[in-house]
């Protein structure tokens, strides 16, 4: 049994030893944000974070999250409604499938909680390893800096 | 923490309906249909009836029916602006219902950027007839005239007196075929078309609502992987099965000819164990692609069908005073979705097979399923849920397939099954390779007297289309289906040829194309199909020819570009990057492109400035600017996003990619053998958008990708002197092309 605060609260999981923190977010809490792209930590869809820390989920065992706290793109919601960050991604509409929305805002939020003030190139090199197909990269990059600024 | 553990979005929807269908007299006139009926617009003519598309709800809600859907274009919401536009109400109240098999009027395959002109105009016109019916049905019941009736968010009123759409519904009787002569609203008193309205499904997206096939889980699913050959034509000889039923998690091991498949109770064991199955199996195989550099040579060489589309040559055009040809290429592209592909199927009890899938054709894709399984007409109930951008054809439709293949084993099971990264890169059905040859007669001036164009591609539609020959795992299981025959498009839309012929207008045209059918890679349509290529081939080597003539590349292209629209499309993009105040750095070029969608849709002019660095070959794309006249925009925002979203993906198909393949298998596995653009590669983009009001929606999505490409080719020839005619412009091509020159 994994024991471990998702999104604040305590949840145990009773999961394979090797199973990834991706596998148990989806197929045992099925949980929405987090997706899997391409499960080599190439593409950035399933970053979630760990302690504060971005980390790709598809390549991080489920047991490196026991005793430690995760979140998700769920647990950004405030009382149920977007946070400032979630607001500026639907604000900018920096979205156009959206599937890699959720691997951005995580991977943005643990680059705000650092540098609060960041500048367009400091939110560049941070998702520089996420990859969008649709080409909405400029319109994220507007929303990051926009929640910044709003904060 | 909220959680849906349901496929419950559709039955929210349904079941929200109060809709009460209760017959009704209606004043005859309305639907009389006469012998000079107006022709009805977009696919109101294959689905007139109304109540196909619209139902009001007693709960104060519309429900709007359509069978175009979202891939994350944007035009579901653009739809549902314009019904709520022309049928008087909040936006809010809309609720959607997109691509069920079931309950959505059959408009074929959303693609081809058609939702705009063929879904939109339908669900405009059949909104204005029923707020038409219901104006009639309040003037009966408030005993006034409909003249003197307002309208507001389902509210009619005549001074006092007032009733609403919602007081209605009992006495609405929309099973009627529209008549096609309800009046649309005056543009003038547009309130929601041509606003930049939130798209609808963005929320959920960015705040962990479940909303695509990927993230849903029903009770009690169980998970689906396929074990594919080593190659595509290999065979299956021998497999010891008992091996890999007895693999952690694994239910269920599943045999069909060639096809093998696993059902086990997670994903990664459903993965773990296709793996251990493809390994374990023993395969004939067969090694015989030409590999990705033989491939221009292959499609120039194999025999091919020859059609001469156009020839405006007079035999006694006047003698050139010089000629000049160029031959360009373009390789396999992948759609390369972010998301590998994904379904969930269910067989019911009653016999029906549902499936939740994100194809971009439901219904043929349903029935082509039905001729796999062995399943009457009707039994497949296809359900479209939201998937990763596909940008054509991708695996949807295999995913759905392939988790039908699976859920028939295990009947009341829902199975869902999302292909690994490899499983998707190296078997989706790529954009075709081609070649484009291009030569043209001068005169002494350097004036175009005759231009010829040689397009030599594959196939780009091998959708499924109703027939399981089309569907990957059709051609493995026992027995197999045969692939039909496959065609290339011809006019207006073509194929192959699309964009082929140039916007243009020379003394004399010649275009050709040689089609082959053979496919030594899987291909089917990709984001424009032969537009890419062929703008490309087309607006390069115009440049090639004001270069050669001594002439402004925008000069020259203004001397043969007749249609006022197009001009206005190119000379405000060359305003806008200012193209006549550029001053040229060393190592750094501007270039320009435009082209017309399908030559009579969407128009998009390209501009950017590159810096080449000549040490590495490397180029970077400094900045864009791109214009756009889309026709009448419903919703600039979506228009904005659509043409810098495919402007990016060009400039990453035209430096980056191309798939890589030797004699037996595709070698580009992953997003590190088959890199695409990143953050730090991605130039601000400026958009000059063109809004026509009144005239007909254009559809926007695919018309960005000739002109980048094109654009960035011409920039680099600016830059540095060297013309690049082989896409992609990696570094070492192009640093081999300076040295070379």
């Amino acid at each position: 049994m994994l024991t471990f605060k998702l999104n604040g609260q305590e949840v145990s999981v009773d999961a394979p030893d090797d199973a990834s923190l991706l596998s148990i977010q989806t197929d045992d809490l099925h949980l929405a944000g987090q997706k899997y792209g391409c499960g080599l930590s190439q593409c950035g869809a399933c970053t979630v974070m760990l302690d504060g820390d971005a980390v790709r989920s598809c390549q991080t065992k489920a047991q490196a999250a026991v005793g430690r706290s995760v979140t998700t793109l769920e647990g950004l919601r405030e009382n149920g409604a977007p946070s400032r960050l979630q607001q500026a991604f639907i604000d900018e509409q920096a979205a156009q499938c959206g599937y890699c929305g959720s691997g951005m805002i995580m991977t943005a939020q643990a680059l705000l909680d650092r540098n609060p003030t960041p500048s367009e190139s400091d939110v560049r090199a941070a998702l520089n390893g996420n990859l969008c197909r649709c080409g909405t990269h400029n319109r994220i990059v507007r929303a990051v800096l926009r929640a910044a600024e709003e904060a | 923490m909220t959680v849906n553990l349901s496929i419950g979005r559709r039955a929210f929807l349904t079941g929200s309906a109060g809709f009460l269908a209760v017959s009704f007299l209606m004043p005859s006139d309305l639907f009389a249909q006469t012998a000079d009926a107006p022709e009805l617009p977009g696919d109101l003519a294959d689905h007139p009836m109304l109540s196909a598309w619209i139902k009001i709800n007693a709960d104060q809600t519309v429900t709007l029916m359509i069978g175009k859907v979202e891939l994350g274009q944007g035009s579901v919401t653009a739809v549902a602006q314009v019904c709520a536009e022309e049928l008087v109400v909040d936006f809010g109240r809309i609720k959607v219902i997109a691509g069920d098999t079931r309950l959505s009027p059959d408009e074929g395959t959303t693609a081809g950027s058609q939702s705009m002109p063929n879904c939109a105009p339908a669900v405009q016109q059949a909104a204005a007839e029923i707020r038409q019916i219901l104006r009639n049905l309040a003037a009966e019941k408030l005993g006034v005239a409909a003249d003197g009736l307002t309208m507001a968010d389902g509210t009619i009123s005549a001074g006092d007196k007032s009733v609403t759409y919602w007081d209605l519904v009992a006495d609405l009787q929309l099973e009627v075929e529209a008549t096609g002569t309800a009046p649309l609203l005056p543009i003038a008193e547009h309130k929601i078309i041509g606003k930049n309205v939130q798209r609808i499904d963005i929320p959920a997206k960015m705040t962990g609502v479940p909303i695509f096939v990927q993230e849903m889980a029903p009770e009690g699913v169980r998970y689906g992987a396929v074990a594919r050959p080593p190659t595509y034509k290999a065979v299956l000889t021998g497999v010891d099965l008992a091996s890999i039923e007895a693999m952690p998690g694994v239910e269920k091991v599943v045999r069909n000819g060639s096809f093998l498949g696993v059902i086990a109770a997670r994903q990664e064991q459903a993965w773990a164990a296709a793996n251990a199955l493809s390994a374990a199996a023993q395969w004939d195989v067969v090694s015989d692609l030409p590999g990705h550099d033989g491939m221009a040579e292959w499609l120039k060489t194999t025999a091919s069908e020859e059609k001469e589309w156009l020839n405006t040559i007079a035999a006694d055009a006047p003698a050139a005073a010089s000629t000049h040809e160029a031959e360009y290429y373009r390789p396999y592209h992948m759609h390369g979705s972010i998301g590998p592909s994904a379904a969930i199927a269910q067989m019911g009890e009653d016999g029906t097979m549902t499936v939740w899938t994100h194809s971009q054709s439901v219904w043929a894709t349903a029935a082509a399923i039905e001729m796999l399984l062995g399943l009457e007409e009707g039994k497949v109930h296809a359900i479209h849920t939201e998937g990763s951008g596909c940008y054509g054809h991708n695996m949807a439709d295999d995913a759905a397939a392939d988790a039908c293949l699976l859920a028939r084993e295990m009947p009341g099971t829902p199975i869902k099954l999302q292909y690994t990264r490899a499983g998707e890169h190296q078997w989706e059905p790529y954009g075709s390779a081609m070649v484009n040859k291009v030569s043209a007669n001068l005169d002494a001036n350097g004036d175009i007297i005759g231009w010829e164009h040689h397009v030599y591609s594959t196939p780009h539609g091998t959708r499924p289309g109703g027939n399981a020959g089309r569907l990957l795992s059709g051609r493995y299981v026992d027995p197999p289906f045969p692939m039909p025959e496959i065609k290339d498009g011809g006019p207006p839309n073509f194929s192959s040829t699309r964009n082929g012929l140039a916007n243009y207008v020379f003394p004399g045209e010649k275009v050709v194309t040689h089609f082959v059918k053979d496919m030594p890679l899987r291909v089917s349509s990709t984001r424009g199909l032969g537009a890419y290529a062929n703008v490309m081939a087309i607006e390069q080597f115009i440049d090639e020819l004001a270069v050669k003539a001594g002439a402004d590349p925008l000069e020259y292209r203004l001397r043969y570009l007749k249609d006022d629209r197009m001009r206005d499309v190119l000379t405000r993009c060359a305003d806008a990057f200012g193209w006549g105040t550029f001053e040229k750095k060393r190592n750094t070029g501007r270039g320009i492109a435009i082209a017309r969608y399908k030559n009579y849709a969407a128009m998009t002019a390209v501009a950017v400035e590159v810096q080449v660095t000549p040490r590495n070959g490397l180029v970077r794309v400094l900045r864009a600017v791109a214009a756009n006249d889309s026709g009448h925009m419903v919703n600039p925002n979506g228009i904005s996003n659509q043409i810098e979203g495919g402007l990016i993906q060009s400039l990453s198909w035209t430096l980056k990619e191309e798939v890589k393949f030797d004699a037996s298998r595709v070698l580009s596995t992953d997003w590190a053998s088959y890199p695409i653009l990143t953050f730090g590669e991605v130039p601000p983009v400026e958009l000059v958008l063109i809004d026509r009001p009144g005239e007909p929606y254009l559809g926007t999505g695919e018309s960005a990708q000739g002109p980048t490409g094109a654009a960035v080719a011409n920039a680099i020839a600016d830059a540095i002197g060297v013309r690049m005619r082989r896409v992609p412009f990696t570094p070492d091509r192009v640093k081999a092309a300076i040295e070379g020159a």
